[in-house]
């Protein structure tokens, strides 16, 4: 039964996996709105924020990271059977994040450069999102989250209801922000056009071209786009790297790098 | 102010009637008259490397010496050395955003109460636009002032909107307003209507209603001469044959949708990006969505309404999947409504030939192109001049 309908405060857990903690500081970053989500919810997990743990379960719980060790594996698990919805915040969690670049090389090559003792290190030879090990009830995009976007669905699962959270591209919030299109106006290499919205068109706000941080659009186009970026004089490789960031994995992002990569 | 009246026929005088063209040699005054008449002034000025709208307090924020390239999916500004004020063509701001802001909140409720929110309706003075963007003003009136469901918040801001043309001396590459019967000569809906003359540099003002008027009469001026009639009329001649694009609309309403199965939509459809830069572009594009909200205590919602486009998925969506799902159905939807099916719908064309939507769109998708490709085949007659 709905939390609110038996009058207690729905429990509110914040988990974090291989991840920064950007997208748990959004949550933090919250300020104002952080005592009106606390006057809503119990802020019953949330080690970032306090170290008294709470036991579940949990009616809300918001998964930070990617899955990368054969513990966090079976720690997802543990997470989802104590949690009544569990909501993905940010790139790792949704799409594997920039630590998926191991998906394209070999992980033991990468430890045994970085550690003295790589025998030690324990890890999987790719990391998943969240969605790749459990089922999940909602993806929030992005690196990091936006907060008003994180308000949004914390609110629409307070109400109950779907969460306005567009599938469509920065283009859209591009326009409405009154933004000049920096890949028309200035020839600056954007992914505006095949990027989901959620920002606020936040890089071309300030003249840069967007970096993709909120993955693929509902619909891509990015053989379309390559074009227009090797036009711009953007190389191979460099095509490669800018799809190759914080959601290298996801589908349209992938194909995009290795059809320039298969072109290089 | 406020003429009560159907502010699709606000064309109060045209020249060769009572009121006289006048000239004058600064746009200090008109904008400071304006100010005084309790306008925000909204005018070009360079910013972020293209010419914008923005609220302007001087003639000195306008930009001088400034010129524009453009071509399908690219635009640069260059220097002019002729001193014109106005010498570019389309802006990548229409007055769209004053007439259908990107957002505006419709209803909130509190608890059980229904609060109606007073739509905004600033008074602003718009100028510089051209004959294209009043073409697409009145475009929009049809959308939202005809028919049986006129929308009262769009009455409220475009009554509070003063229009100041320009008369294009200087179309860009991608204009093709004389093939939409657009332009290049603004004839009416405005409110003032500037022509730039040079050698000595001054402006003709007609003017097109009650309140330009008396702006006009604020202003310093002196009435025009024959010879500076015949020199406006030079500008808007020679804008004419300067085009950047042409294209055969001769019976589009029954070629376009019967091209339903043409395979140029494939080809199309492998350009576009679906990024909806086209429509947002786009002067007479109205297409929006409304949002619902709440706050975190659940006691307020909000409805509002935003700018939405026929390429997001969202848009069609019925029953749980978009009705357009292929970007090659979405791209045929929107180009025949836009030159074919909105006459079935508004009477009028939904084009104004301003070409925003292929200098905007980021891989250069050129709608005259386009459609000769469909009509004639691509060894057809070329939409570039």
């Amino acid at each position: 039964m709905d939390a609110r309908q038996t009058g207690r405060r729905p429990r509110l857990a914040v988990w974090k996996f291989a991840s920064c903690d950007g997208c748990q500081l959004t949550l933090l970053d919250c300020e104002d709105e952080l005592l009106s989500i606390a006057a809503e919810m119990e802020i019953a997990y949330f080690l970032e924020a306090s170290s008294a743990p709470g036991p579940g379960p949990y009616d809300l719980s918001l998964v930070e990271g990617s899955i990368t060790t054969p513990e966090d594996a079976e720690r997802i698990r543990h997470v989802r059977r104590v949690s009544r919805r569990l909501v993905t915040i940010g790139a790792c969690a949704t799409a594997g994040g920039i630590q998926a670049l191991r998906d394209f090389a070999d992980v033991r090559e990468f430890t045994s450069v970085v550690y003295a003792r790589p025998e030690y290190i324990a890890t999987l030879e790719r990391s998943t999102p969240i969605s790749a090990n459990v089922p999940v009830d909602f993806e929030l995009r992005g690196c990091p989250i936006d907060k008003r976007q994180l308000l949004e669905v914390i609110t629409a699962f307070l109400a109950d209801r779907r969460p306005v959270v567009p599938g469509h591209s920065v283009c859209v919030e591009c326009k409405a922000r009154g933004n000049v299109c920096v890949l028309v106006a200035h020839g600056t290499p954007c992914l505006g056009p095949v990027t989901q919205a959620g920002c606020g068109a936040l890089c071309p706000a300030y003249n840069r071209g967007c970096y993709g941080c909120f993955g693929p659009a509902e619909t891509t186009n990015s053989g379309a786009l390559n074009a227009k970026l090797r036009a711009l004089g953007m190389s191979d490789p460099d095509l490669v790297r800018v799809y190759r960031t914080f959601n290298a994995t996801e589908e349209p992002f992938r194909r995009a790098s290795e059809e320039a990569e298969g072109d290089a | 102010m406020g003429i009560k009246r159907d502010i699709s026929h606000t064309v109060w005088s045209v020249r060769g009637n009572a009121v006289m063209d006048v000239v004058t040699r600064s746009l200090e005054p008109l904008i400071a008259a304006l100010r005084a008449a309790g306008y925000t002034v909204v005018g070009p000025t360079v910013k972020d490397r293209a010419i914008r709208l923005t609220e302007i307090s001087s003639a000195a924020e306008l930009p001088d010496g400034t010129g524009d390239v453009q071509e399908p999916g690219n635009y640069r500004l260059t220097e002019r050395d002729d001193g014109m004020v106005f010498g570019y063509a389309a802006s990548p701001d229409s007055a769209k955003r004053f007439t259908q802001p990107p957002r505006q909140t419709l209803i909130r409720s509190r608890g059980q109460v229904i609060e109606e929110v007073e739509p905004e309706a600033p008074r602003i003075a718009l100028l510089g636009l051209r004959a294209c963007d009043l073409a697409a003003i009145a475009v929009q009136d049809r959308v939202f002032l005809g028919g049986r469901h006129p929308d009262p918040a769009y009455r409220r801001r475009r009554e509070a909107l003063f229009l100041i043309a320009v008369n294009c001396a200087v179309p860009g590459g991608t204009c093709f307003c004389v093939s939409m019967g657009t332009g290049p000569k603004a004839t009416a809906g405005f409110d003032l209507a500037l022509t730039e003359l040079a050698a000595p540099h001054r402006f003709l003002i007609e003017t097109g209603s009650e309140r330009g008027a008396r702006i006009v009469a604020a202003i310093p001026h002196q009435a025009a001469t024959g010879d500076d009639v015949a020199a406006a009329d030079e500008v808007s001649r020679t804008a004419a044959g300067r085009m950047g694009r042409t294209v055969d609309t001769e019976g589009v309403q029954e070629w376009l949708p019967a091209a339903h199965d043409h395979p140029r939509w494939d080809d199309v459809a492998s350009r576009c990006l679906a990024c909806t830069n086209c429509t947002m572009a786009c002067p007479t594009c109205f297409c929006s969505t409304v949002e619902d909200v709440t706050d975190l205590s659940g006691d307020v919602a909000e409805r509002s309404e935003r700018w939405d486009s026929c390429f997001t998925l969202d848009f069609s969506e019925v029953g749980g999947s978009p009705v357009r799902g292929s970007q090659r159905g979405r791209y045929r939807q929107w180009l025949t409504h836009k030159f074919a099916t909105w006459y079935d719908q508004f009477g009028t064309s939904g084009c104004v030939g301003c070409g925003r939507c292929i200098t905007w769109c980021p891989t250069g998708i050129d709608v005259t192109e386009e459609l000769s490709a469909i009509r004639y085949g691509t060894e057809g007659p070329s939409c570039i001049r």
